[in-house]
């Protein structure tokens, strides 16, 4: 299943603060709904952690609970230092990650 | 943008009053003898679990929200916090809490100066019509919360 | 002379007056979700769930686009094609597909819908499996390809050889059934922007499947919303590619003529 869209600006000035959209596609099965059939509960699997890096260092991260929606989507902000990639990473309650990666342009 | 609040400390009587609606945000309070929610308690609980023993400020912090939510699956939901974001006065956290869900706890965002800005949006499940409570960390040590009221209806029409 | 020129000016002036009234009767103003008196269920939906929609990055449909476009590209089946083997790596000659579908298809002698047309395609083509109607597979596909017609109004056929197919299909729409003997038409013609337990009828227009519903968290089929909707009126529901539910699909295409393409669109 295509795992994850991010959307970035084409290009940002250096200093600027420039919105990151992300989403990814997840159940977020919350531990909570049981099995029609079996009366049994259905297990929780969210994912429970995205992390964010750019310029060599994590600059954002988020701690997520069953709360969250399906196909969790977040959108923050990151200032604009140099060109180069920006990593993402959604971690699974049960250890499993999905990554991306973006470029980020910087002028002046 | 909401109009910017000035910060202030609860006062007794305010948090008595605000007590009567049902929420009592302020952790070195919860010994009042008022009634309070269940709800409220536990999201109290579970503020305290994450700044540990603090005083919260009103102010700073905004929230964005539906009126009524067109479902409570998907229920869009946005902050900013008003913050220079340098290296010296920054937001470390903020906290979002759901009153009347199974369990309050919605998500935790972590900042850095290197955001340059606090304002998120994301969205969340609600059970029921209730109160969101959003609680910003302050790179000070200082701590901001804010309340806002969302309806949620459950549609029994739809296949 | 000058007299009975002028006469002409003022009867097509009043002419104009007269079809900017009329409503459905003439062309009627034709916006980005309306067409005359036809309105997509976007506009019933609240600011916040449109917004959603609107962002192609927020909207969640989109991860079905993606997939979809994934399995296009992707070798299947025992001929070693992929649809884009045959359909070319741009796509072009499928990009008004949503504008005409269900088609009527003279080998089956009856209408034909997307998801029938892709699994025909799949077998005879391709050597590959069909897919099952309201699977993963089948709804990224049919996403995919609907989604490339975006912005299109339908336009489906309903002369010639649909003709009897057209009129099984409003027949049914008009239909009573069920324990509530409740008709589509009671909901969709006689109460759109009503209220029904909590939620807001729409006109049960069919231009933005499969539509990403918050109540399934996921896309669906219209079959699956068909089913649905008869369930809700204590019917039992006809199944999927059902010839009962690709009648009524061409009438509702038919029924949302001029009303633009959305898919995925955002519905509650």
């Amino acid at each position: 299943m295509a795992k994850a869209r991010v959307k970035v600006p084409k290009s940002v000035k250096k200093g600027q603060a420039f919105l990151v959209k992300t989403l990814i596609s997840h159940k977020m099965e919350t531990g909570l709904r049981k099995n029609k059939k079996t009366g049994k509960k259905i297990p929780r699997k969210i994912i429970n952690k995205f992390v964010c890096t750019y310029d060599g260092k994590e600059v954002f991260s988020s701690d997520w609970h069953p709360a969250v929606s399906a196909n969790p989507y977040l959108a923050f902000y990151v200032k604009a230092t140099k060109s180069g990639p920006m990593n993402f990473k959604w971690t699974d309650d049960d250890g499993k990650v999905t990554k991306k990666s973006v470029k980020i342009s910087v002028s002046g | 943008m909401a109009d910017k609040l000035k910060p202030h400390t609860y006062e007794r009587r305010e948090v008595l009053a605000l007590a009567g609606t049902g929420v009592i945000a302020v952790a070195g309070i919860s010994l009042f003898p008022v009634t309070a929610s269940a709800d409220a308690a536990a999201v109290s609980k579970a503020v305290m679990k994450r700044i540990g023993d603090k005083s919260t400020k009103s102010g700073r912090i905004t929230l964005e929200l539906p009126q009524i939510a067109e479902n409570g699956n998907t229920v869009p939901i946005g902050f900013e916090v008003d913050s220079p974001m340098t290296d010296s006065d920054y937001v470390k956290a903020v906290h979002i809490f759901a009153e009347k869900n199974p369990s309050p706890e919605v998500a935790t965002f972590r900042f850095t100066p290197a955001n340059g800005k606090a304002k998120v949006s994301t969205r969340m499940r609600l059970l029921k019509s209730q109160n969101i409570v959003a609680v910003a960390e302050m790179s000070d040590g200082s701590v901001y919360m804010v309340k806002k009221a969302v309806k949620v209806t459950i549609g029994g029409c739809g296949g | 002379m000058r007299k009975s020129y002028q006469g002409i000016w003022t009867l097509a002036a009043l002419a104009v007056a007269f079809s900017a009234f009329a409503g459905t009767a003439f062309a009627g103003e034709v916006t980005k979700y309306q067409a005359g008196e036809r309105r997509s269920g976007y506009t019933y939906a609240k600011k916040e769930t449109q917004m959603i929609q609107d962002d192609d990055l927020a909207n969640p449909g989109y991860l079905w686009v993606d997939e979809g476009e994934a399995l296009w590209n992707k070798v299947d089946g025992k001929a070693g094609n992929s649809c884009a083997s045959c359909h070319g790596g741009k796509v072009v000659r499928l990009n008004d597909v949503a504008t005409r579908y269900p088609v009527y298809n003279a080998k089956l002698g009856k209408m034909q819908s997307l998801e029938q047309r892709i699994n025909q395609e799949r077998q005879e083509k391709m050597g590959a499996k069909p897919y099952k109607w309201e699977s993963k597979q089948m709804l990224s596909l049919t996403t995919y390809i609907r989604n490339l017609s975006k912005g299109k109004p339908v336009n489906v056929s309903i002369d010639g050889p649909a003709i009897p197919f057209f009129e099984k299909g409003k027949k049914f729409y008009f239909q009573r059934r069920g324990q509530l003997d409740m008709a589509c038409a009671h909901c969709h013609v006689d109460n759109p922007g009503g209220i029904i337990r909590a939620n807001t009828l729409t006109q049960g227009q069919s231009n933005g499947f499969p539509v990403y519903r918050l109540k399934w968290q996921k896309p669906g089929s219209i079959h699956r919303r068909f089913r649905g909707c008869n369930k809700q009126v204590r019917a039992k529901p006809y199944g999927y590619g059902s010839d009962e539910y690709v009648n009524l699909e061409l009438y509702l295409a038919w029924r949302g003529r001029g009303l633009q393409v959305e898919t995925p669109a955002i519905r509650n």
